[in-house]
């Protein structure tokens, strides 16, 4: 299994959103290009899971975030960490709406 | 044994626990259930409190500006800062200090100004790399990690598995087989930058632990200068093993107060929910899971205490420690368990921290020395004798 997120891009506007399950886990959102924009994770305070965190990515980024793509886990924060590592790994710097969270981030070597 | 506390240790429990309720617990109602930090600004006030307080760094040595707190008296501490949500893995997130990796105040002084000092002042990381995909319960044994001398050089290769903080950390303590003796007297430990060439945290091993991942290491002929050897040459096995034994007591107390935090919330809830026209409180199978949960905690804290107050008289105290170990790890497990099924449905949702406490205590009763290897250690000195 890869360690990177690999799965089909999906449309991101609130039908797609609608019809999520209500489960925990960590997702990628991009503008048209397939530029990742932000790397998040639906937690146990969102109310709805993956629908909700999915839905305020849609609320925030609307104007530039066109899709999206996820994976249910229950280890969703450090899943979350190794996703952003990978980011910065394969791309030299975190999605543009994160660089905040440069501070906290380890350093992966992925074969 | 007196267990009794002396007025100051009292007087430190009672400030910890005012710390727990007042400063930790409120911050943890609003974070992920699953949080394994902080926000910044909220760990820069609490480190600048307990620096007030005069508990900053809790395990440094006091000739090193720790506050010089005896094992007890650390061990009372923390069985109250692990009585939250976290708590089990990262009591009160880190606001105490740490004290780096123990085994650099045998180092040399040079290695001590390079590694030491500025891990203390907070300007450096250090990991711990042990454990090999080889095994993990007979390091001396397992090493397959690979010294080979080159002039003044020393060449490692190899692997590690289930380190923790590799990915953040500025330095590695790396023990590597250097000799052609398959055990004990073959191991020596390195200290290595972590941008040393040939250094690779190559993936993110997740856990039950879902807040925190270890991680698995990659070592390709990495060139280390032989001043960073910590100790001497095929005697780094003495330096790990130290460190296992001086562990296990505030691990095995760590243990300890998320099941008494748990056994609070199971009587309040026994008392107040009603099942069959009465208070759960009223259920004898009910009532029998509650004491049951009280010996496990006595028993835990007897023991815990027992190996504390004999490593602060310069009694051996392997013996004990490993019990302690072995009695609060498994424990505190029923405990949670029980609690969990007081409290039912509720129980195993991410409404309560039953639930982060049953999967993280799991990883108690492996890590630190499995249950069976600290049975080992206690069978070899009864058997053996040296058990008084």
């Amino acid at each position: 299994m890869g360690i990177r997120l690999e799965k089909a891009w999906t449309d991101l506007n609130a039908e797609t959103i609608a019809s999520l399950p209500a489960q925990l886990g960590v997702y990628q959102v991009a503008d048209s290009q397939g530029t990742v924009l932000s790397v998040g994770f639906a937690g146990a305070r969102h109310l709805f899971g993956m629908r909700s965190a999915l839905q305020e990515e849609l609320n925030l980024h609307g104007d530039q975030a066109t899709k999206f793509r996820f994976e249910f886990t229950s280890n969703y924060r450090s899943r979350w960490d190794e996703l952003l590592m990978l980011h910065l790994y394969d791309h030299g710097q975190l999605p543009s709406h994160q660089q905040a969270e440069e501070r906290r981030i380890g350093r992966l070597s992925p074969n | 044994m007196d267990f009794s506390l002396n007025e100051e240790q009292q007087l430190i429990v009672e400030t910890t626990q005012r710390f727990v309720q007042s400063e930790i617990l409120p911050l943890e109602d609003h974070l992920d259930p699953d949080a394994g930090s902080l926000d910044p600004t909220d760990q820069d006030r609490l480190v600048a409190m307990t620096k007030s307080m005069g508990f900053y760094g809790l395990d440094i040595p006091e000739e090193y500006g720790g506050p010089g707190l005896d094992t007890t008296t650390r061990a009372l501490m923390a069985i109250e800062m692990s009585q939250h949500r976290a708590g089990l893995y990262n009591p009160c997130y880190g606001v105490f200090g740490g004290a780096g990796l123990a085994q650099l105040y045998e180092a040399t002084d040079t290695q001590k100004e390079r590694w030491l000092y500025p891990t203390l002042r907070g300007e450096k990381k250090g990991c711990f790399a042990l454990t090999e995909p080889s095994g993990g319960s007979d390091p001396a044994r397992a090493i397959q990690t690979r010294g080979i001398k080159d002039g003044g050089e020393w060449v490692l290769s190899g692997s590690k598995l289930y380190i923790s903080g590799a990915d953040k950390a500025d330095y590695a303590l790396i023990f590597a087989r250097t000799s052609d003796d398959p055990g004990r007297n073959g191991v020596t430990a390195f200290i290595v930058d972590t941008d040393t060439p040939g250094f690779h945290v190559r993936r993110v091993v997740h856990t039950l632990r879902a807040t925190h991942y270890a991680t698995e290491l990659q070592f390709d002929e990495m060139r280390v200068p032989e001043e960073n050897i910590l100790g001497e040459v095929n005697g780094g096995f003495a330096i790990a093993n130290d460190r296992l034994s001086r562990q296990r007591i505030p691990y095995a107390a760590g243990c300890i107060g998320p099941a008494i935090k748990a056994q609070e919330m199971s009587i309040d809830w026994a008392k107040n929910r009603e099942t069959f026209g009465s208070p759960l409180a009223e259920k004898q199978a009910i009532q029998w899971m509650i004491v049951d949960n009280e010996i496990d905690i006595r028993h835990s804290r007897y023991c815990v205490l027992e190996a504390a107050q004999k490593a602060d008289s310069g009694e051996r105290f392997r013996t004990e420690a490993a019990m302690a170990k072995l009695v609060a790890t498994e424990a505190s497990s029923r405990v949670i368990d029980r609690c969990i099924q007081i409290h039912g449905g509720v129980g195993v949702t991410k409404d309560l921290p039953l639930e982060r406490w049953y999967r993280e205590l799991r990883i108690r009763r492996v890590g630190e020395g499995p249950s069976e290897v600290q049975r080992l250690i206690m069978a070899r000195d009864i058997l053996g004798g040296s058990f008084k």
